[in-house]
């Protein structure tokens, strides 16, 4: 199997306001098939930036943008839109869900878009309903959901098309802990089963499931390295109780 | 483990293996394994310290059992212990020192520095989470323990890319 992203001096710089504002300034990055890639750094550091210019959603600037093995960043807007249909799901840092249908559709639509079964697509959803702990909210609109809520359907939602790269941006900002709980599982599970995951995020708990840390300051990798993996113990042993 | 051993004894004399029992089923995995000889050690300056008495208790067919009860000041420094704000946890002081003076000798850089901890504590939570997630339901004070854990490293991290923005 081939790399599943791979960029090359990638580079975003904002022209819209007064003053140009270089986002991303020469990324080098490269993510294998399985691998789970934490993204981290400080408000501004071009976390968000990143992440949507490898799905497509945000032109970059120069640089190269590989996925799978096939260059990327030179195709139209409809080539990408197919792309992501079939071999992207997102998760974005504010949802984005389609407010005039139901969170069980908001679920189901991506794996027909992808090109699944009906009864498969119907499956998929009502597996990951379940999993985020969502069954009893299907037939209501992402506007009756709390923001924890929407932000499992999103979650839901860019697992259903069984993407070979899953990007997520701050997946889990609104969540509490016991919700938090309902993510991590599924994520560990995912990831277990081989998904390739690339993931912005603050929290701790959800960057510590990942096999690699890339830190980002200032639009640039500062630090690109593994996550240890210890042999666990019990909390005893672990934690200093005095 | 001095207090804790008070604790215990407050509630009911007991001799040393039932106060490694209780520590075992009171705290769950969340205790380090009792060790008994460090309980008898301990119970044994509590009893110079006037803390606890000692007394024996006949058995039959084996021999006489030790019982510790508490003592009125056993009660009193046990009070006072309760009863004392406890000191929380402060900054990681060694790294803290780490950061500040490393540039000064030019041995290391403050972002690698920082980039390298961020890992450390990444893989500390790695660590927390699969012992949650090996932890039972109903496991309460296991679970507390390690899920206040896990706060105190996100606001380690979170301490981290507040230096990070500020001295890099
Ligand atoms: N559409 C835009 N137009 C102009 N500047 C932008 C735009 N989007 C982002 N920026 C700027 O680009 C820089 C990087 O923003 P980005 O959203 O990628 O940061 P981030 O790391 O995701 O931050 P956060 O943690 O707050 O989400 C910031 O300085 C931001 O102000
Ligand atoms: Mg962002």
């Amino acid at each position: 199997m081939s790399t599943v992203v791979k960029t090359v001096n990638l580079v975003k710089i904002y022209q819209d306001g007064a003053v140009p504002v270089p986002a991303v300034r020469g990324v080098d990055l490269q993510v294998e098939p399985g691998e789970f890639v934490a993204i981290m750094g400080p408000s501004g550091s071009g976390k968000s930036t990143l992440v949507h210019m490898l799905g497509g959603l945000d032109t970059r600037t120069s640089g190269e943008i590989w996925l799978d093995g096939k260059r990327v960043d030179t195709l139209s807007e409809s080539a990408w839109a197919l792309l992501r249909r079939k071999r992207i799901g997102f998760v974005f840092q504010f949802f984005n869900l389609v407010a005039n249908m139901t969170v069980g559709d908001n679920v189901e639509l991506p794996a027909l878009l992808s090109g699944a079964s009906p009864k498969v697509a119907r499956e998929r959803r009502e597996s990951l309903l379940a999993a985020l702990n969502l069954t009893d909210r299907a037939e209501a609109a992402p506007a009756q959901l709390s923001g924890g809520e929407q932000q499992r359907v999103a979650l839901a939602r860019a697992l259903a098309n069984e993407p070979s790269l899953l990007l997520a941006d701050e997946p889990t900002g609104n969540l509490d802990s016991r919700n938090t709980r309902d993510v991590l599982r599924l994520l560990g599970e995912v990831h277990k089963e081989g998904q390739t995951i690339v993931m912005v995020t603050h929290d701790a708990r959800v960057a510590s499931l990942a096999d690699r840390l890339v830190s980002l300051f200032d639009g640039e990798i500062v630090d690109d390295g593994r996550i240890a993996r210890r042999r666990t113990r019990t909390a005893g042993e672990v934690i200093d109780l005095r | 483990m001095r207090p804790h051993l008070l604790a215990l004894l407050a509630k009911e004399p007991a001799h040393g293996y039932e106060l490694k029992q209780a520590l075992e089923q009171t705290f769950g995995s969340a205790y380090p394994s009792p060790n008994i000889g460090q309980i008898y050690v301990t119970l044994g300056r509590l009893e110079k310290d006037g803390l606890i008495r000692v007394v024996d208790v006949e058995q039959s067919n084996r021999p006489n059992k030790k019982v510790y009860y508490l003592t009125a000041k056993g009660r009193e420094v046990l009070e006072a212990w309760v009863d004392e704000p406890t000191e929380g946890p402060r900054v990681r002081d060694e790294f803290f020192m780490k950061l500040v003076l490393a540039p000064l000798t030019g041995i290391a850089d403050r972002m690698a520095l920082i980039s390298r901890q961020r890992r450390h504590y990444l893989s500390l939570m790695s660590d927390l989470n699969d012992i949650l997630a090996r932890t039972p339901d109903t496991d309460r004070v296991a679970m507390l323990l390690i899920e206040g854990a896990m706060l105190h490293l996100q606001a380690d991290l979170d301490w981290l890319e507040r230096c990070q923005e500020d001295l890099a």
